[in-house]
């Protein structure tokens, strides 16, 4: 019987000849991963173990990203202890303030994480690099802590749910409004513990930088790991930025997938997710009169430099409603240098918008974009459940960032098409 | 493994937030982020429960967020398990590496209100509703691999037990 990519990625990452869904096994890590939120716990995991050198000081990444510029003085001392941790071990990636990205847009940018790669990483939204046709898992601190010292990760081998796209998309429609489109059709655990594989005629339409934000919020389906078939786009994305070898795979014939649910894309309009969970969604002409106080656009889902081009595109010659507070968060350096060099920063200034370094800090309630009891967002962003970006009283609306830049024109949650 | 205590109900989907909100998460302390556990699903929580008590909940317990703070947080803070319907993924992984009970029962949380005894045995994978005539529910079993972790005491010491 034939595998799927994902098991033919984890299979390559043991010593056993073929593996299938349900399997236990331990598998090598090529890439693991922690934050300024999990890694001390890793950290502290790790020495409380005997732990004194890491497996591979290549391998082990450190980014604190989360609540970065130091946004207080516990997660200054947060930092600092990871800071020397990176610098004791020699960590060839870590990456401090003034270099440092958003973890899951800084990774692939750097050609840290590559095509046929297994990586893990101390945090939920690690999936993302599934876009590049690796396998990738968020995981706890204690088990980054385990991956340090063994260079393994135990892991069931997950079934495999097969997404087919077909049709073409309406314009303003992005990546992020195919994902929120199926969490809404599937519901929070509807990919519990699977892999969810994206493949169909329409996946030539996405850039990587769609396929990113796809593969970034399988999690919210209760997904395992979301992964595409490499093809012309994913080698033109790795061949300028990979330092080391890597290897495209692809799933077999004949391969068992436990469902395979088909999408035609062409009738899906953008879409917004309202409180309190990620898969409350509607369609754009459904939402109403919904006000608005904030529009962060941003994240490690939608930060990069796409994703700005086309709220610039909304935002030219216009302003945020009086009343909104715009948030702009380049996820990377290289994103805001070039966003800068294209006039989008320009844009963002001129249209009111407060322009930051790259952070995870308003996503989730951290700082830079707090909100207060009774206030609603319009996010970028990944999750929407209560209290995450601030007050419990508090809502956020998750769209892509064409619904986001026009809504804080707008004033409410509105669509491109409406300005 | 038997665990007795009151019990604590909570819905579909709690998330990791609602266990342990972001903006405690400057802190990697036990006891500080046991203070604040579910704070934002139940603000009274704390004041609630006594150690030894039993988290029961819907369908994916522990979505969201990889944060380890959640289940360090609930093992901190007393509770002895928590059974639910279903979990997410990585907190299931991380209350097994971190020793924290957990337990699946499909039947359970219909079964039982806030504040009613039950005992879980882990061992003969059954829990018992205490003070009512009601027969006892089964759990799911636990795979052998995640019982190994449960007794050596979570991930690390697995570890640590099998270099040796």
């Amino acid at each position: 019987m034939g595998m799927t990519i994902t098991e033919k990625i984890l299979c390559r990452h043991t010593d056993l000849k073929e593996l299938h869904p349900g399997m236990l096994i331990n598998a090598r890590v090529d890439i693991a991963l922690g934050n300024d939120i999990t890694a001390p716990i890793a950290i502290a995991e790790f020495r409380k173990a005997g732990g004194l050198k890491v497996f591979d000081r290549d391998k082990v990444v450190l980014i604190p990203d989360h609540f970065t510029p130091n946004k207080d003085i516990d997660s200054a001392q947060q930092c600092k202890f990871m800071r020397e941790f990176a610098r004791e071990q020699g960590l060839t990636h870590y990456y401090d303030v003034g270099e440092v990205g958003i973890e899951h847009a800084l990774l692939p940018e750097q050609g840290i994480v590559l095509p046929g790669d297994l990586v893990i990483g101390a945090d939920s939204h690690t999936c993302t690099y599934g876009a590049l046709g690796a396998f990738a898992t968020g995981v706890g601190s204690t088990d980054f802590a385990a991956a340090m010292m063994t260079g393994e990760v135990w892991f069931k081998v997950p079934e495999t749910m097969k997404i087919v796209f077909s049709g073409k998309m309406k314009k303003w429609v992005s990546g992020k409004d195919l994902i929120l489109y199926i969490i809404g059709s599937i519901g929070v655990d509807g990919a519990l513990y699977k892999a969810m594989e994206f493949v169909g005629e329409t996946i030539g339409q996405l850039s990587m930088a769609d396929r990113l934000t796809i593969a970034n919020m399988v999690i919210e389906a209760g997904a395992k790991n979301g992964i595409f078939i490499p093809d012309d786009i994913t080698k033109a994305y790795v061949a300028e930025r990979a330092k080391r070898p890597y290897s495209f795979y692809n799933s077999d014939p004949d391969c068992q997938y436990a469902d395979v649910i088909n999408i035609d894309v062409s009738g899906i309009e953008p879409q917004v997710a309202f409180p309190h969970i990620p898969s409350n969604v509607r369609g754009i002409s459904q939402v109403g009169d919904v006000k608005i106080d904030q529009v962060v656009i941003g994240s490690c889902t939608n930060g990069r430099i796409e994703d700005l081009r086309v709220a610039a595109g909304i935002l030219k010659n216009k302003k945020a409603a009086p009343g909104v507070r715009l948030i702009i968060v380049p996820a990377t350096q290289g994103i805001y240098k070039q966003a800068l060099q294209e006039g989008l920063i320009e844009i963002f200034i001129d249209a009111h918008a407060a322009v930051s370094t790259p952070t995870c800090g308003a996503c989730l309630g951290g700082h830079m974009g707090v909100l207060a009891d009774g206030e609603r967002a319009v996010s970028t962003t990944n999750r929407n459940f209560i209290g995450r970006m601030g007050h419990t009283g508090s809502e956020v609306y998750l769209a892509g960032p064409a619904v986001a830049a026009a809504s804080a024109v707008l004033g409410r949650i509105a669509g491109p098409e409406e300005l | 493994m038997k665990f007795r205590g009151k019990v604590w109900k909570f819905g579909d989907n709690v998330d990791t937030d609602a266990i342990i909100a972001a903006r405690y998460l400057v802190s990697s302390d036990p006891a500080f982020l046991a203070a604040h556990c579910m704070e934002d699903a139940d603000p009274d929580f704390m004041k609630k429960i006594s150690a030894g008590d039993i988290i029961v909940a819907g369908e994916n317990f522990g979505c969201g967020s990889s944060r380890e703070h959640a289940p360090i947080a609930i093992k901190t803070a007393g509770i002895s398990c928590v059974v639910a319907k279903s979990f997410a993924r990585i907190f299931y992984r991380n209350a097994f590496n971190i020793g924290l009970p957990i337990f699946e029962s499909r039947d359970l949380w219909d079964a039982v209100s806030d504040g009613q005894e039950i005992e879980v045995d882990g061992d003969n994978g059954s829990i018992r509703i205490l003070n009512s005539n009601r027969g006892p529910l089964r759990i799911e079993p636990i795979p052998p691999f995640m019982q190994q972790l449960v007794s050596d005491g979570g991930l690390m010491k697995h570890i640590a037990k099998k270099k040796a």
